[in-house]
């Protein structure tokens, strides 16, 4: 049994310590929620936060982040700047892709607070969206951005 | 329609249809209410719709949640028939079912941009239908003329200003013979439809919430994953079963008809256990198949004479009194739907019923394959509807149905098959490739008076309805050509059927999205052979005041076509109608000396009759412009030794962020039927592009993806 820590709670698991956390994370503790896609780390859907890095689970292994805090999209709080403008821009369209990318940008934010149109562009090209839900999603990250400020203060 | 009238054609022929019930000319709604007496009786006017005690309206979505917004577009048509409050309406995803089938095509199917089109009459009759009995009901209880009722916020109103709630009249109601024409709203009345509105699906979406296929789980479950041909035509010839079984959690490996499936605890296990199999294959039945073969094979088949899809009018003698000809040909790929969410579905198979949860976009015929597999009757086959992580036409294959079922059949417990990305590319059911060539002939003034088109490409419909293909003509390989929106009094279009063992199928707006490119970048190489304005000599083309004359004449004027065009940039322009709908686009673009193309805005116009869940047209029209421009830039499959070498996202790029324009969406109001939406904003983004880098650099691009390296400079 191998113990760990997702969304504040400590949970133990019957798995290899060689699998890829994002099947340990499906497979043995049911959060769907990170999504399996390409399986080699082009997609970014199965992006966790691990101690707040957004990183793609297919390529983690178990017994890299035994002592990790790891966050699924879950694990933000429903009021989280992230989530308020992804519902007021109506971002998703499948949302097969949305909880990945909604990590990657709520790390890249806590980054950079205040990013221009080519810092989105950089930090988010390398997730994919088949939908083509992008320039919603530019809209997003910029009011995120704002409702963190206010938040914030 | 051509598409249409094919597919309905079909369905009235084939045994399909005979399994799924008569044809009903006339549309009947059944009073589905209980009769029973109950503390909170409902009011259920139709299965698609139910108003309970506590006013709460819930209606029934029989469609696939792909994200398109007909979650939200579907319940809005009914609520605003019916008069009801907003807040108090929630869906629910209905299963596969007599009630939710198209009311053209006599089946579920998600595909065609039908959700809305085909039951325009269906769902408003449906909300006023209920209305109507509402407020019969209030006036028995008022003892008034039903006409002395109004609605309003789903309350019944009296002459003097009392009034009921909806809830309070469900048992009431509930006993009313269903109106079978009630009065529709005139367009002017309507307080829904064509409201900024959220879409009912996005907050789970947004919390991480939605349960895909993927993510369904049954207790008693295994997960399977299969090991298919990795050549067209290939079988196999040896396995190492024993270290498959030796993977932990891997629970049975079952060799069926041309394939292997390694069922486990976990998907990990399985997908483990599938590459310890370390499987031997045959050579397939055509090994040399490659992208080189596979041109060729198309090169010859433009030479072929090929079936007359259409003539009119006499080219011979229009070529012969042209003032000027010009020939050309385009060639585009086979390209994937690259859909997110793998390829899955789960059922279970007992003895006296079988049960299937998919991300289905073919929810009966997911029903028919089980029957004919498990030989109970369709009834007694459920089929559950999942949210789905895209499709694109892909998600109508049973392919995935049928896996599940033998395996649930012979495991005797329920199983989800699923499929890694590699299974994905190499068992995709691709958008056909098309070489083509068009010669047109030009007047002295600079009209086009003779078309000829030679179409080369596989047949999607020789495989799914070969009903539906007559002398030779596959009618979704020509569409787009023989409907063309413009007047050319002799047009003739031939097509050449390629047999390649390559699985086609549909992928979103099918003929349409690849001949649109075609036709609109010849329409603008002949512009520039008569010297005219691109969008001048379209228009000079058309009937004027024509919705498709219309619609370009939007997108030019809401792009700014005829404005300065700023320093280094060129605008390119294009149309289509399709899918009872017209859609216009206008790119501007720019190329550095290395023959990078930037698209830098895009302005796309539609018309889809009356726009009945603005937003999420909006939202389609940018993913049609996103879509569209991945397919113009990048997307390819490709194919070695006898079978597809494309295999993950590393080979095969989709748009990303940072190439995504700046997009423009103009929707053209108006009160006419509701026609398509996802599928007519795609076909022309790419020609578009094309005519406007035409413009930049005096180089024209005829294949897709876009060979940049004709555009380098040096
Ligand atoms: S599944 Fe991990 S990046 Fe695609
Ligand atoms: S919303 Fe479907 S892939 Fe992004």
């Amino acid at each position: 049994m191998i113990t760990l820590n997702v969304n504040g709670k400590k949970r133990t698991v019957d798995a290899d310590p060689g699998t890829p956390l994002l099947w340990v994370l499906r497979d043995n503790l049911g959060f769907t929620s990170v999504k399996y896609t390409c399986g080699i780390s082009e997609c970014g859907m199965c992006t966790v936060l691990i101690d707040g890095d957004a990183q793609r689970s297919c390529i983690v292994y178990l017994d890299e982040v035994l002592e990790s805090e790891i966050t699924t999209i879950e694990g933000l709080p429903e009021d989280h700047p992230v989530k308020v403008a992804w519902i007021e821009k109506q971002v998703p369209q499948c949302g097969y892709c949305q909880p990945g990318i909604m990590l990657q940008a709520a790390d890249f934010l806590s980054r950079e607070p205040n990013p221009t149109d080519v810092q989105i562009d950089e930090a988010m090209d390398n997730v994919i969206c088949r939908c083509g839900s992008h320039p919603r999603i530019k809209k997003a990250i910029h009011l995120a951005a704002r409702l963190a400020v206010k938040q914030g203060g | 329609m051509e598409t249409i009238m094919t597919r309905r054609s079909f369905l009235k022929k084939s045994s399909l249809v005979l399994a799924m019930g008569a044809f009903s000319g006339s549309l009947k709604l059944v009073n589905v209410s209980s009769v029973q007496a109950t503390a909170n009786p409902s009011f259920k006017p139709h299965a698609f719709l139910e108003i309970a005690a506590d006013n709460t309206i819930t209606v029934w979505v029989g469609q696939t949640n792909l994200g398109q917004g007909t979650h939200t577009g579907i319940p809005m048509v009914i609520a605003d028939e019916l008069d009801a409050a907003w807040e108090t309406v929630q869906i629910k995803q209905a299963p596969a079912a007599d009630p939710f089938k198209d009311p053209v095509w006599h089946m579920q199917l998600t595909g065609g941009s039908t959700s809305i089109r085909h039951r325009w009459d269906l769902l408003r009759t449906v909300g006023a239908a209920a209305r109507q009995m509402l407020m019969e009901a209030a006036a028995q209880q008022w003892k008034i003329p039903a006409q002395k009722c109004t609605t309003k916020d789903g309350r019944i109103i009296h002459p003097e200003g009392k009034s009921l709630s909806y809830g309070q009249l469900t048992l009431a109601a509930g006993k009313l013979a269903v109106p079978e024409k009630p009065p529709l709203k005139a367009p002017g009345d309507y307080h829904i439809i064509g409201t900024p509105r959220q879409r009912l699906d996005i907050q789970d979406k947004a919390m991480g919430k939605t349960v895909f296929g993927m993510d369904f789980t049954v207790p008693g479950m295994c997960t399977a994953v299969v090991a298919r041909p990795p050549r067209y035509g290939a079988s196999p010839e040896s396995y190492d079963d024993q270290a498959a079984m030796a993977v932990k959690g891997v629970l049975k490996v079952v060799p069926f008809e041309n394939r292997i499936a390694v069922c486990a605890e976990t998907a990990y296990a399985a997908m483990t256990g599938r590459d310890a199999l370390k499987i031997k294959w045959s050579k397939g039945s055509m090994p040399g198949l490659n992208d080189a073969f596979i041109d060729t094979v198309f090169q010859d088949h433009l030479e072929k004479k090929g079936a007359a899809a259409k003539s009119t009018g006499d080219v011979k003698a229009a070529f012969a009194d042209a003032s000027q000809t010009l020939e050309q040909q385009y060639k585009l790929h086979y390209i994937s739907h690259a859909q997110v969410e793998p390829i899955n579905c789960t059922a279970h198979v007992e003895k006296d019923r079988c049960r299937i949860w998919a991300p289905t976009q073919g929810a009966t015929l997911a029903q028919m394959t089980a029957s004919r597999i498990t030989g109970l009757p369709p009834d007694k086959v459920r089929v559950e509807i999942l949210p789905a992580g895209g499709g694109f036409g892909l998600r109508g294959e049973p392919d995935p149905v049928t896996d599940a079922i033998l395996l649930s059949k012979g495991l005797d417990r329920p199983v989800k098959v699923i499929n890694t990305r590699e299974d994905d590319f190499s068992n995709d059911y691709f958008r056909p490739a098309n070489q083509s060539c068009i010669t047109a002939g030009l007047d002295r003034e600079g009209r086009i008076t003779a078309w000829s088109h030679k179409v080369a490409s596989q047949s999607i419909m020789m495989r799914l309805m070969p009903q539906n293909v007559q002398n030779g003509i596959d009618p979704d390989a020509v569409s787009g050509t023989v409907d063309m929106p413009y007047e050319i009094p002799s047009h003739h279009v031939t097509y050449a059927m390629v047999d390649l063992p390559i699985q086609v199928g549909w992928w979103r707006s099918v003929g349409y999205s690849i001949n649109a490119f075609i036709v609109e970048s010849f329409m603008d190489e002949l512009a520039h052979a008569a010297g005219k304005d691109p969008l001048q000599f379209r228009l000079d083309h058309m009937e004027k005041g024509s919705r498709a004359y219309n619609i370009l004449s939007m997108a030019a004027d809401k792009g700014g076509w005829d404005s300065p065009v700023p320093e280094g940039r060129a605008r390119g322009i294009a149309v289509t109608a399709c899918f009872e709908s017209f859609a216009a686009h206008m790119a501007e673009v720019s190329v550095d000396k290395n023959g990078r193309i930037k698209v830098h805005r895009m302005a796309c116009a539609i018309d889809c009759g009356t726009a009945v869940f603005p937003d999420a047209i909006r939202a389609q029209a940018e993913a049609g412009v996103v879509m569209g421009l991945s397919v113009a830039f990048h997307e390819k499959v490709s194919f070695a030794d006898g079978g597809v070498k494309t295999s993950n996202y590393s080979d095969y790029r989709v748009l990303t962020m940072s190439e995504v324009p700046e997009i423009a969406v103009h929707i053209a109001h108006n009160n006419l039927k509701a026609g398509g939406i996802g599928e007519p904003v795609f076909p022309s983004v790419a020609p578009a592009v094309a005519n406007a880098v035409f413009r930049a650099t005096g180089v024209r691009l005829r294949e897709l993806p876009f060979q940049t390296g004709l555009l380098a400079k040096g």
